[in-house]
């Protein structure tokens, strides 16, 4: 579980994160909407520790992320992370780029980290690209293999900002699919995204972030139907 | 024909024998220049990169300053200083210090460049899979970076073995040394000069050549 408590985030003097309580069950898929610059990418980057916080706490199964003490590289493994930008490895094939991390953070052998490569490529329909590098595939291929290779540390939670936002409009059904392909397997999820569609369909809850408060969560039949907040309202139909 | 003067002599094979073993000697210097300035250069640039404030308070100046005065002058006056403060070092050894401080000091902005051309997002990509700070430089940064100015640093190399001619006003007798001390003696100024940049040539080219080829692969 994530227990995310009176959380706040400046850069510099900016207040981008003012006090966010919000938990995330095991099996959960929490969407996260909200305008452009309220906060929703700096959330995640506080949940897996790649941005510090000045405020506040969060706890992933127990551990305090930001604690002085905590091995946050043991920590992440367990934290997946997809970014809008897929920044594959352009060095490295698609087998390897999905097999680096078992490999040298995990120390998998060789024969075990190609393993767990193959099956995740397979997972995500990228089975007949193993030897190809990546400017070989397209946009949404290398998200998909962006997802295999955060799938391959075998984590409990997928964090996912905006995973389809740098796509092609005709590449972000497969992105999604293979998205709802992972929430159907059961798997954790803290989506930020702009599909509405996404948001309303696989969603367990809704948050609404506005100007770095979370305004509003809930069912996304509360969300899309009847939200409570004003800002929640405009924000939905202008995005529609 | 008459061999009017018998202090100066023709051209002969051995001459050539001497020209090529000279080469080997600018190779050496160079080879070793360039591979221990690659290192130094490569810690440089990192700290260039990530210390920051200090870093550009006193590492970069002294770097410029190596990077800005003509080799010819830091050789002399490293030649010749250093004994004073106790350092006894032969033409070779002075020579290699400077070459591999100038190298480390044009490394340096290379790697450092190097670095930056990883962008952030990719190295927080690789820090969300549980890579540890090295881990990332090692397996991400280095692979991806050092592929991007790979050619920045091959002119580097091949620029350093050619200064390194400059050693020679030590009296270290490499490549350009030898040709000067068989034209004093051939009186034939042309012909060696042409030979010795032919060796220049062949040391040069198929480093650059290579280069070029492992650059093409990894365009792929
Ligand atoms: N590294 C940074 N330094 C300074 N300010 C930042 C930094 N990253 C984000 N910000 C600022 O923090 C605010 C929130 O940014 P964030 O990226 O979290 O928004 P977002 O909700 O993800 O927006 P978007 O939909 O555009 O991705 C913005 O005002 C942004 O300019
Ligand atoms: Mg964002």
């Amino acid at each position: 579980m994530i227990e995310i408590s009176g959380l706040e985030k400046y850069f510099g003097a900016l207040q981008v994160l003012k006090g966010i309580d919000l938990n995330v069950q095991k099996g959960e898929v929490l969407s996260v909407i909200g305008a452009s610059g309220s906060g929703k990418s700096t959330l995640l980057y506080c949940i897996n520790g790649l941005e510090p916080i000045q405020k506040g706490s969060v706890v992933v199964d127990g551990t305090d992320v930001h604690a002085k003490g905590t091995d946050i590289n043991k920590l992440r493994q367990k934290l997946g992370m997809v970014f809008q930008q897929w920044n594959s490895f352009p060095h490295l094939t698609a087998l390897e780029n999905v097999a680096l991390a078992p490999r040298i953070v995990k120390g998998k052998s060789k024969a075990e980290a190609k393993e767990i490569a193959e099956k995740q490529l397979k997972h995500v329909g990228l089975e007949d690209k193993l030897n190809v590098f990546p400017n070989a595939l397209s946009g949404g291929q290398q998200q998909r293999l962006a997802i295999a290779r955060a799938l391959a540390m075998e984590p409990t939670y997928m964090l996912f900002d905006e995973a389809t936002s740098a796509l092609d409009p005709e590449l972000v059904g497969e992105v999604l699919d293979t998205m709802r392909l992972l929430a159907e397997e059961g798997m954790t999820m803290i989506c930020v995204t702009h599909e509405m569609g996404f948001a309303r369909d696989v969603s367990d809850r809704v948050a609404f972030f506005h100007k770095g408060v979370m305004e509003e969560i809930g069912p996304p039949a509360q969300i899309f139907g009847q939200a409570e907040s004003e800002n929640t309202r405009k924000f939905l139909a202008n995005v529609r | 024909m008459n061999q009017t003067i018998s202090f100066f002599s023709g051209f002969n094979v051995n001459d050539f024998w001497f020209l090529g073993e000279a080469a080997l000697r600018t190779l050496w210097i160079s080879a070793l220049s360039v591979t221990i300035g690659t290192v130094l250069g490569g810690f440089f640039g990192w700290m260039l990169y990530e210390g920051r404030l200090w870093a550009t308070l006193t590492l970069a100046p002294v770097l410029d300053i190596f990077r800005s005065v003509p080799l010819i002058i830091q050789l002399v006056l490293f030649y010749n200083f250093a004994p004073i403060v106790g350092l006894d070092l032969d033409p070779f050894g002075s020579g290699t210090v400077i070459l591999t401080i100038y190298t480390a000091a044009l490394v340096a902005n290379v790697a450092r460049g190097g670095i930056e051309a990883v962008g952030k997002p990719m190295r927080r990509a690789a820090r969300s899979l549980g890579m540890s700070y090295w881990q990332d430089m090692r397996y991400v940064v280095l692979p991806i970076g050092g592929r991007a100015v790979f050619p920045a640093w091959v002119g580097v190399a091949l620029g350093v073995m050619k200064d390194s001619a400059l050693v020679s006003v030590l009296g270290y007798v490499e490549l350009l040394k030898a040709s000067q001390i068989l034209i004093t003696r051939t009186q034939e100024p042309f012909l060696i000069l042409s030979i010795a940049g032919a060796f220049y040539f062949a040391l040069s080219f198929p480093i650059s050549r290579y280069a070029a080829q492992l650059e093409k692969r990894w365009a792929q």
